[in-house]
């Protein structure tokens, strides 16, 4: 069974031998650098100064809506377009674009959930040298000024945001080529083996010679743009109408098109976001190295601490200060370098400068102004929309392995977890189980029965997930492909034909997912009459959707390949932001609209949110993996991706026993918790590893289930505000510095702190718990400590340190059982935990767990949960909504409580009865037993 | 109702045999053999005496005792475990939390009790089943074990005519080797660049040819082959000695064609010995150092060869006995009848191949060369049954992985058959093997029925 891949491999290993015993990780010479790609080097090589931008005030024109404005280069004379929008919930939309491009520049659309609300704009001053404009209250302005040109955004006398303020603004105009060399267009395209090898071989051909090619690509006669007479003359410079990278030569009909911008921030020393990359939390000065890079990539064992770009692509950046905080989304979806620079600005005030650079498109720019982190949350959500809200089980524990063989092993691992008594919701099945990975398809003799399999999963109450890639084999006899071919639903190559490459079934064809009629026939595939053996409980995992491209240039597609009028350049990013929403909705549609559907994406792009979860990629069984799981899961949720997830144990390589463990129960308090591994690794099912492992894995587990009702609770609120689930400290202590650059632990909401052990044989951590006055409670002893310290906790391998806010109450189902279907009825634990006042508030939320009933028919129970003056009551935070539960409560806990004389439960209907209790004075944890009210009704405890 | 009313019955059946009063009730989930702890209308003790409730919280769905003894029939205690009777099957604790989880657990239906799950009473249908195969379970055991003591006596036999044979082929051994020190002798003389000297030796070679061919004959040369000689085709061909990484001289966990063209195909053109890599092959490393020297003497080189060869054999043949004898063939030699056999399983993609004490391998049924899937280890199976575990490891390198490895796991039987095969990790094979030589003395089926059947 090995045998064919080792084949594939052997191949591979032959002309990557050389490098890979140079190099351990990632082959960096597959990917550019900044240098290497032709707009970012042009682009950098602009240094700051004076802007030749001047904007022409008398073109400015003012409507209810926006204004708009025209943009002289004062070299080239070309005219742009600037148009400025006050949007609803206090932020600025920032577009330019040329006034009239010979031909138009890609827009990005979908993402955006509704074109943003506008609010009025006035003029409060102007002169010939600037226009000062209301933003709303008493001393928001934003001041336009023409020579140079630069928007400042002023709260007061108080500088929060300049744009071009370094002059950095650039914007290559679509322009006719004024000479035309084909010599260097004709032969690209080789044969398919040629084009493998040279993916692979070209690695051990030195730079000098990709130098040389580029040479001959930077021989153009000089061009002249003729915008009138005082322009000066443009010089055609390097790879502006051709590239070549490595073997891959990239022709460019459009020429030049980049753009960018810089964006000054006064008194911002913390960035953050624009995920996704291998590195902390705290974006680090790009500096004498290279910008980070957006542009999706399927990047193979990638490397910490590196802003090289990965799967997927949010071009959002925040900053943070301990007054405000605030985003910047740059809405484009082509190649985008982001160069971050913090130092010293004028007048001694710290000050972060932001400068983005992307290939094509127009400069489409939201600032968000908070001025709290939640408010930026708020205005993002606003734009983009919010985390869909998943399905309960899909919160729960997921075993994955590339491969689960066949349905005996389907079967035996599902026993395993019985007989281990482990409780788990899904299982996953990767390529392997298709017939010769063609999608939708299974292999018939692994999997001949795959309805008796998932009927089998589901009378445990359980579920799967199988692999769905968006390549497409190239087979004749393959209805997926024949029905995509003669719709002719294939991206094009740029001399129009089927663009083709080579991916997991050998020759592939990849279906143009911007178009909305082919997304439309996507998602009819997975109707239960269309994909064969599929039932109500299989769910889909798009995988490879950078798309992944094993013979294309940095393993992806060429950007010159065609999406209908659009080239690749322009919507690389998009593509698995789109994969990942046609797939979504086909779960939807296969049930009549009522079943929420569950999808992992590797690849997405701002708004994937909308559409499920996603998860860090093919990380490695490495501690430095565990750790960085960390920040990366941070900043996707910073962006509005809060379900997210790192392969638990690592897809490459083999875990330690120990690391499996602590990745286990690091992994059991991130979103979306699922292990995964290589093919080519040994079997790591929880019960592999001795009975005292498997004890600690089963522990890891079981704490993730009972604190189902938590995360649950969470994701509905992220779906209705856009908070993120997990949160860095800052989030919630704004003002306190020290949680700034925290990234080892971090926030699940805001009552759950968790500081999980990622260090080799480790005999302690220190957790910092933030907030002067606030107390936190060890949620396994219940020992209380005070905020705003550095607490050294000593660990064993069975500890996960985590601690309950005071203030909080928290809601948990005790009763761990198989599945979390399975736990559905079963009834909660409350765990109070008393602030310094003796306060405490919480939410319960409930519905079905896995349709849109409540959204569509206001079947769920939302209630408040609140401890004071004594008393403990339920009420109801959504009186028009139902949802008959059969839950109820048969305990609480109130941490840091003192010892009652007697407790009483009294219900709407009147009825008062004594509750039996146990203090415990070591713990201060007071424990109510089976007070037994309904999870859905009010009610009060008081204690006497 | 007929379910209630042969629940009824079996109960009423269970309580005349145990000899009980019909009228005890034990709370729900309490083994027979935990009733007494139980006393209704007492205070009851958790199990760990930790601490004391009132009756009434036994089973009351809310957990008191910190081992969970006092929900034995609630989903209440994260620890508690449910004691299913089972009647007509074999009784069973299932943890307490699938009790109501709306999955049926029990055959006797009763870990379902409140949740809307439709349970149908599989017990009896299952004791059937149970029943009937332990009964072909207990044939085959008896059979297989008959077999047994028959290949412990042929085992008996077969061990000491090997010893014998080895004594012999010790002695024939040193005196080949006196004959190869004189050859020896007259080789490095032939050093001698001169023509002449040259011609002589290969005469007096001549001589020697034909006596170590006779020698040869003696000493049953084939014995050599099988370490090489995979298919036992009397050939050795290509793919078997691929297959023998020990033959591999640059160490790339695989032999090429050509590595193994240029190496030890003595009906090869090429030159056995010429070439430095094969010191690994034989004993004899020096002379072949020695006689790469002279690659003018292409011919005597050839003859040469076979004496050398001849002799490579005969220590080979030394140490196969040797070997065999070595191994452990299981507490009294059972499973010395697999050595130098192999066993086929057929799939649809790959014929797989397991010569015990030996190695596995892999062949694809459509073309492709051979994969060797582990050479013999050791038994591994655990502590109480050693010999139920085969392991077969170092076998050919996985890209990124570990060597391939197989473990074969056998059961008792009446043949001697491979009957499935598995890769449960990449690399890591699974076979599935009986044999009569894991039998063990069989109990009296009764003795096994009981055994199964708590009333």
């Amino acid at each position: 069974m090995a045998n064919f891949i080792e084949r594939m491999c052997l191949y591979l290993v032959l002309v990557l031998s050389v490098f890979l015993s140079i190099i351990q990780a990632v082959d960096r010479s597959n990917f550019k650098t900044c240098d290497q790609s032709a707009f970012c080097s042009r682009q950098r090589a602009m240094k700051p100064g004076q802007s030749s931008y001047r904007a022409l005030l008398e073109t400015l024109e003012l409507s209810d809506s926006h204004l708009t404005v025209q943009l002289l280069n004062n070299n080239n004379k070309v005219l742009l377009l600037l148009e400025l929008y006050r949007l609803q919930g206090n932020m600025t939309r920032v577009k330019i674009n040329e006034l009239k491009p010979v031909k138009p520049r890609y827009e990005v659309p979908d993402v955006l959930i509704t074109d943003p609300p506008t609010e009025l704009m006035s003029v409060v001053a102007q002169d010939e040298h600037r226009v000062v404009l209301s933003l709303g209250g008493e001393d928001w302005r934003l001041i336009l000024s023409a020579q140079p040109f630069r928007l400042d955004i002023m709260e007061g006398p108080q500088v929060l945001l300049s744009l071009n303020s370094r002059g950095l603004l650039a914007f290559e105009q679509l322009r006719i080529r004024k000479d035309t060399i084909s010599h260097k267009i004709s032969s690209t395209v080789g044969s398919m083996w040629d084009k493998i090898k040279s993916v692979f071989s070209s690695k051990s051909q030195t730079d000098t010679k990709e130098a040389g090619e580029k040479e001959d690509t930077e021989k153009h006669d000089k061009e002249k743009v003729s915008e009138g007479e005082e322009a000066e003359e443009e010089v055609d410079q390097p790879g502006m109408w051709e590239e070549t990278f490595k073997t891959h030569a990239d022709t460019k009909p459009n020429g030049p098109s980049s753009i960018s911008l810089d964006f000054s921030l006064p008194g911002v020393e913390h960035v953050y976001g624009i995920p996704e990359h291998a590195d902390g939390l705290r974006l680090k000065n790009t500096d004498g190295g290279d910008p980070y890079r957006l542009y999706n990539l399927d990047v193979f064992q990638y490397e910490l601490f590196n802003p090289m770009a990965l799967y997927g692509a949010v071009p959002v950046l925040l900053s943070h200060n301990t007054h405000r905080t605030m985003g910047l989304f740059w809405l484009n979806a082509a190649e985008t370098w982001v160069d971050v620079s913090s130092g010293q600005g004028s007048s001694e005030v710290p000050q972060t400068d932001v400068r983005w650079i992307s290939e094509s498109g127009i400069i489409d720019v939201f600032i968000m102004l908070g001025p709290r982190p939640n408010d930026v949350f708020t205005q993002y959500a606003s734009l983009t929309g919010t985390q869909a809200f998943p399905p309960l089980s899909s919160l729960a524990y997921h075993q994955c392995r590339w491969n689960y063989n066949d349905q005996e092993d389907v079967s035996a691992v599902d026993q395993g977890f019985d007989e281990h008594d482990i409780p788990y919701d899904f299982i996953w099945l990767d390529i392997e189980h298709t017939d010769g990975k063609r999608y939708f398809t299974w292999d018939n003799n692994k999997f001949p029965q795959p309805k008796d399999m998932l009927q089998g999963l589901l009378d445990k109450r359980r579920k799967m997930v199988t692999i769905v890639d968006p390549h497409i084999k190239v087979d004749s006899s393959y209805k997926i492909h024949t029905e995509i071919r003669s719709r002719g639903y294939y991206i094009k190559n740029k001399d129009g034909g089927d663009y083709e490459g080579w991916c997991w079934p050998g020759n592939a064809g990849y279906p143009d997912f911007t178009n909305p009629e082919m997304r439309k026939w996507w998602a009819s595939m997975f109707a239960y009459g269309q994909y064969e053996g599929s039932m109500e409980n299989l769910y889909t995992w798009n995988d490879m959707n950078e798309p992944s491209v094993f013979n294309g240039p940095e393993v992806t597609m060429h950007k010159d390949a065609l999406h209908g009028p659009w080239e690749h350049r322009d919507v690389h990013n998009l593509y698995g932001f789109y994969v990942q929403m046609a797939t979504a909705e086909g779960q939807i549609q296969r049930s009549g609209g009522l079943e929420r559907p569950f999808v992992l994406t590797r690849a997405f792009f701002a708004g994937s949110q909308r559409y499920g979860a996603v998860w860090t990629g093919d990380n490695a069984a490495e501690w430095g993996h565990l750790k960085m799981s960390i920040p990366m899961c941070l900043s996707l949720g910073l962006v509005g991706i809060s379900f997210c997830g790192a392969d638990v144990g690592g897809f490459f390589k083999t875990p330690s026993a120990e690391l499996l463990v602590r990745w286990y129960q690091a992994g059991a308090y991130q979103p979306f918790f699922r292990a995964h591994a290589h093919l080519d690794t040994p079997r790591r099912e929880p019960w592999l590893f001795g009975p005292d492992n498997t004890a600690l894995i089963r522990e890891a587990v079981r704490q993730r289930y009972t604190l189902l009702p938590y995360w649950y609770l969470q994701f509905y609120h992220a779906q209705r505000t856009g908070q993120p689930v997990m949160r860095p400290l800052w989030v919630e202590y704004p003002e306190d510095i020290a949680t700034f650059s925290i990234d080892d632990e971090f926030l699940i909401g805001r009552d759950l702190l968790v500081h999980p052990v990622t260090d080799e044989r480790s005999s302690g951590v220190t957790a910092y718990l933030p907030g002067n006055g606030e107390v936190w409670y060890d949620v396994h002893t219940f020992q209380r400590h005070d905020g705003a310290q550095n607490l050294s906790i000593p660990v064993t391998m069975s500890s996960i340190p985590v601690f309950q806010r005071g203030g909080s109450i928290i809601c948990r189902k005790n009763r761990v059982r198989r599945s979390s279907s399975c736990m559905e009825n079963d009834p909660y634990t409350l765990y109070v935990a008393l602030d310094s006042q003796g306060n405490a508030e919480g939410e319960l939320y409930i519905d079905d767990g896995h349709t849109f009933k409540h959204e569509t028919d206001k079947q769920f129970i939302h209630r408040r949960l609140s401890f004071t003056a004594n008393s403990l009551s339920s009420s109801d935070l959504s009186p028009d909504s139902q949802f008959p539960s059969a839950s109820w409560v048969e305990q609480v806990n109130i941490l840091g409580a003192q010892k009652p004389d007697a407790v009483t439960l009294t219900t709407t209907d009147g009825g008062e009865s004594s509750v039996e209790f146990a203090f415990d004075p070591d713990t201060a944890v007071l424990t109510l037993r089976k007070p037994g009210m309904n999870a859905g009704v009010n009610w009060t405890l008081h204690l006497r | 109702m007929s379910c209630a009313l042969l629940l009824l019955l079996m109960s009423w059946a269970l309580a005349m045999r145990t000899g009980a009063a019909v009228e005890i009730q034990r709370p729900r989930g309490v083994p027979l053999s935990s009733e007494q702890f139980y006393e209704e209308n007492k205070p009851f003790t958790c199990l760990d005496g930790f601490s004391t409730i009132s009756f009434d919280r036994v089973n009351d769905d809310y957990c008191d005792c910190r081992d969970g003894s006092d929900e034995p029939g609630t989903a209440a205690c994260p620890n508690g475990s449910f004691h299913c009777t089972n009647a007509g099957f074999r009784p069973a604790f299932i943890p307490s939390s699938r009790i109501n989880d709306g999955i049926c657990d029990c055959c006797d239906t009763t870990d379902e009790y409140n949740s809307g799950a439709t349970c149908q009473n599989t017990c009896r249908e299952m004791g059937r089943k149970e029943r009937e195969s332990l009964q072909i379970m207990a044939e085959i055991t008896k059979e297989g074990f008959m077999l047994k003591q028959q290949l412990i006596h042929e085992a008996k036999r077969g061990q000491e005519d090997k010893q014998g044979k080895l004594t012999e082929l010790q002695g024939s051994k040193k005196d080949l080797e006196e004959k190869v020190e004189a050859l020896r002798t007259v080789k490095e003389t032939a050093e001698d660049p001169e023509k002449e000297a040259k011609e002589r030796h290969l005469k007096a070679w001549g001589e020697q040819k034909e006596l170590i061919r006779m020698e040869k004959d003696k000493t049953r040369m084939a014995e050599a082959f099988l370490e090489l000689d995979d298919d036992a085709d009397g050939y050795v061909s290509v793919a078997e000695l691929q297959s023998h990484l020990e033959l591999d001289p640059d160490s790339d966990g695989s032999l090429t064609e050509t590595e193994t063209q240029v190496r030890c195909l003595p009906s090869q053109e090429n030159n056995f010995y010429h070439t430095s890599k094969l010191q690994g092959c034989s004993p004899f490393g020096e002379i072949r150092r020695f006689e790469s020297k002279i690659g003018d003497l292409h011919d005597s080189c050839r003859s040469n060869e076979k004496v050398w060869a001849g002799g490579l054999w005969m220590t080979t043949g030394c140490m196969n006995l040797e070997k065999e004898i070595g191994f452990d063939f299981g507490p009294s030699a059972e499973f010395a009848y697999l050595y130098s056999q192999c066993y086929e399983l057929s799939t649809s993609e790959y014929i797989y191949r397991l010569c015990p004490f030996n190695r596995v391998s892999q062949k694809p049924k459509f073309g492709g060369s051979e994969t060797n899937l582990g050479l013999w280890g050791q038994w591994a199976g655990p502590e109480d049954s050693l010999y139920s575990v085969m392991k077969y490891d170092h076998g050919q390198g996985c890209w990124q992985g570990p060597n391939r490895s197989t473990t074969v796991k056998l059961t008792c039987g009446k043949e001697t058959v491979v009957t499935s095969t598995s890769e449960p990790s990449r690399c890591e094979y699974l076979m599935e093997f009986t044999t009569p030589a894991v039998c063990q003395e069989p109990a009296s089926l009764d003795e096994v029925l009981q055994g199964h059947t708590e009333l």
